[in-house]
């Protein structure tokens, strides 16, 4: 589909709202997410001092950014790896494909990596003629069903286990035994690991970039990405720049708070240091290892309103936690990255009039960036967008017509009573039994909920009459 | 007739509380009065500006907070009945006129004298409402801005538990936002609706007679699809209850 025919906004919430089994696939995945961190903060009586260190980490690695790439690079390079550097997706995405085939690579594996989808690698490997085998058990479920991730850290959370199990007979042979978790965790394990063990290439996203040291760090609760690092020839790391920490206690300081956010376990079950290739004597790992750093609009965010954004270690707290995102899952947002998070980060990727609804689909009530582990503003950056949309004139003709007459109104005092008192009035004729039931300029209230009619004139025209006052100011 | 003791404060009444249910403003006279301070209500108020700040209309935003600021700065305090309202103006109108040479220190110093007006009574005024009598059960609602912006908490709870024979149920997710967000109910309505819909189905799980908050756009927006659904459950400005108004008719009831 094209940009022009491809369901909007308003058309993907809706038919997010008209799934009934998407709703309670979201429901298990958030809540249980929402219970655990809230018990892991309770365990985690540093967690507002941690939280401080955490953005104050992040900040200063933005604010010398330059000095920690080339220090990453610098001893990237020392450990034997090669870092290559890609101002845009599509550059990344022709130095992963070129890297593959300099490999000869027929297959590859992929670990689950947002910033790969951000890019596009799975599509741009598809089209290389390039056989992908994602390893995590949620991507591989996306891949089967051809869909994308609709969850930073779950991708497949929009999909309740029953939807799983009918993928997994129709795709594994032999099928798995029955439609416990148990058994189709088994059964992936079973079609994967051969897959596993004859990839030419692994290809890992990095969580944290450890400029003293050079390695890239990944975690994971499945092991997969060891066995997409480890085995194969050769091993491709994308990662985007803002990964950087300056050392690995600091990456410490951070997984502390990654984890608990977005899980609320205290670690990860697996939290895995790469650095560099194999060296002689090394049991195993690949023979060459290259790290792909990527720009993608992240060094235009340091200059500008965005760059808190930055901080960003994609927890996925905030759309757990958000009543937007509950209601319609990650799909609806139609950008890489959904929830409070994606609504700042789309405008920015894929342009600010192909997504403008998101910054707008969001009721201000601040819930994310009171979770969120690194203290991002986002309501304050959603309003930004806002701004932004405003000035650029994106706002529809009626609604800028309608605001326009408001601020006319709410700048004339005196006028503002006389509408008002004339609007109430009218109201009240509609309301005579309390409640308006329909009201034809007010159809988006009225259609679900009843308008409760005013009681009265207006507060200003009773206050006047009772105090005996005239206004001092009647402009 | 000064009287050091007795703050001036001007009451900013909010466009809903004008329009709809002026009781509000009155209640809130009441209280305040009863707290100690001389009130008065500025007749060049209109709107403290959400609609357009919401909007990302900056522009008519800082004319409408410009006209805000000169009608409250003679007052010892800005009093407003509305935790969004009072966000607004104290997080809002500073952060946008920052660059003002002129008009950014002013907001700034309206900023520091505006308060919500249970936040103001128990905090500042060290208020505590006196021969209170409901009989029945309520549940409260913590609106985002107030909780989230502003802190308040407990200043609404502990002014409730001075209603006697008033029982107070525990609400789930009682910081979980209605879905109203100002032009996000109009602008998003199904969504709106579905997040409504959910906190409808916890206030009646309370099985609480009365919801209470301090924000009368969720309360429009909560009563609203209470009655749509056809629910019992009355709503009241938790100030109307507090003035002594809980026997009179609730949001939506014929006056
Ligand atoms: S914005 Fe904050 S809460 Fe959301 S994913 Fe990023 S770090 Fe986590």
């Amino acid at each position: 589909m094209t940009a022009t025919t491809r369901p909007g906004f308003k058309a993907r919430s809706d038919a997010a709202l008209a799934n009934p089994t998407l709703k309670t696939a979201i429901d298990r995945t958030t809540g249980t997410a929402e219970r655990k961190r809230a018990a892991a903060l309770a365990r985690f009586a540093e967690y507002e001092a941690a939280r401080s260190r955490g953005s104050a980490i992040k900040d200063h690695v933005i604010a010398n950014l330059d000095h920690y790439l080339e220090m990453f690079e610098r001893n990237a390079t020392a450990s034997g790896a090669k870092v290559h550097w890609a101002a845009t997706e599509s550059e990344a995405c022709d130095i992963v494909i070129r890297l593959c085939r300099e490999a000869g690579a027929k297959r590859v594996t992929r670990s689950k990596s947002m910033l790969g989808e951000e890019i596009g690698l799975p599509d741009a490997l598809g089209s290389a003629g390039i056989e992908r085998v994602e390893t995590d058990l949620a991507e591989h479920i996306i891949q089967l069903a051809g869909e994308h991730p609709s969850h930073i850290i779950w991708p497949a959370m929009h999909r309740t286990r029953e939807q799983v199990a009918e993928l997994f007979n129709a795709d594994h042979k032999p099928p798995p035994a029955d439609d416990e978790a148990a058994s189709m965790v088994q059964s992936a394990r079973h079609v994967l690991r051969e897959k596993f063990l004859s990839a030419d290439v692994g290809i890992s996203g990095a969580n944290f970039l450890i400029a003293d040291t050079g390695a890239t760090c990944t975690v994971t609760n499945e092991g997969n990405a060891e066995l997409t690092t480890t085995p194969p020839r050769v091993h491709i790391v994308t990662a985007g720049i803002e990964k950087l920490v300056p050392s690995t206690s600091h990456a410490m300081a951070l997984l502390r708070l990654l984890v608990r956010s977005a899980t609320g376990g205290e670690l990860t079950q697996y939290t895995t240091f790469h650095c560099g290739p194999k060296r002689p004597g090394d049991a195993d790992g690949p023979e060459k290892m290259h790290i792909v750093l990527v720009d993608n609009g992240r060094s235009e965010m340091i200059a500008n309103e965005f760059r808190d954004m930055l901080r960003c270690i994609r927890c996925g707290a905030c759309m757990n936690h958000c009543v937007v995102y509950r209601q319609i899952g990650g799909h609806a947002y139609g950008g890489t990255y959904p929830g409070p998070m994606g609504a700042v980060l789309t405008p920015v990727l894929d342009g600010l009039a192909q997504s403008r609804d998101l910054p707008f689909a969001c009721t201000m009530n601040g819930r994310c960036a009171e979770v969120c582990p690194v203290e991002i503003p986002l309501p304050t950056l959603l309003r930004a967008w806002r701004g932004r949309s405003w000035r650029a004139g994106l706002e529809g003709a009626t609604m800028r017509a309608g605001l326009g007459a408001w601020a006319g109104l709410a700048r004339r005092p005196g006028l503002y009573r006389m509408a008002s008192g004339i609007g109430v009035r009218a109201l009240r004729l509609l309301g005579r039994s309390g409640w308006i039931g329909s009201l034809p300029f007010a159809g988006g209230w009225t259609r679900h909920r009843d308008l409760p009619g005013p009681t009265g004139g207006t507060f200003m025209e009773r206050y006047k009459a009772e105090r005996g006052k005239r206004p001092e100011d009647r402009r | 007739m000064t009287d050091a003791s007795r703050p001036r404060v001007g009451l900013f009444v909010t466009c809903l509380v004008d329009a709809i249910r002026p009781e509000i403003g009155f209640a809130a006279i009441r209280l305040l009065e009863d707290a100690g301070c001389d009130v008065e209500v500025p007749t060049r108020q209109t709107c403290c500006g959400q609609p357009a700040y919401n909007s990302g209309d900056d522009a008519s935003t800082a004319a409408v907070a410009r006209q805000v600021i000169a009608a409250f700065e003679p007052f010892d305090h800005l009093i407003v009945p509305s935790g969004s309202c009072a966000g607004t103006i104290r997080h809002g109108y500073p952060t946008l006129l920052a660059s003002d040479s002129e008009w950014g220190p002013r907001a700034a110093r309206l900023a520091e004298k505006t308060h919500e007006i249970m936040s103001y009574l128990v905090d500042i005024r060290d208020y505590t409402p006196d021969g209170l009598r409901l009989e029945g059960s309520a549940t409260y609602h913590d609106s985002c801005a107030g909780l989230r912006e502003l802190g308040i908490h407990d200043q609404p709870r502990r002014l409730l538990a001075a209603v006697d024979s008033l029982e107070m149920r525990p609400l789930d997710g009682e910081n979980v936002c209605c879905g109203f967000g100002g032009t996000f109910c109009v602008k998003y309505p199904a969504i709106s609706n579905a997040i409504v819909d959910e906190k409808a189905d916890a206030i009646e799980r309370s099985g609480a007679d009365m919801l209470l908050a301090g924000d009368l756009g969720c309360l429009m927006n909560m009563a609203g699809k209470l009655n749509r659904r056809g629910s019992k459950v009355r709503c009241f400005h938790t100030i109307e209850i507090l003035a002594g108004g809980g026997d009179g008719p609730a949001i939506g009831e014929k006056p």
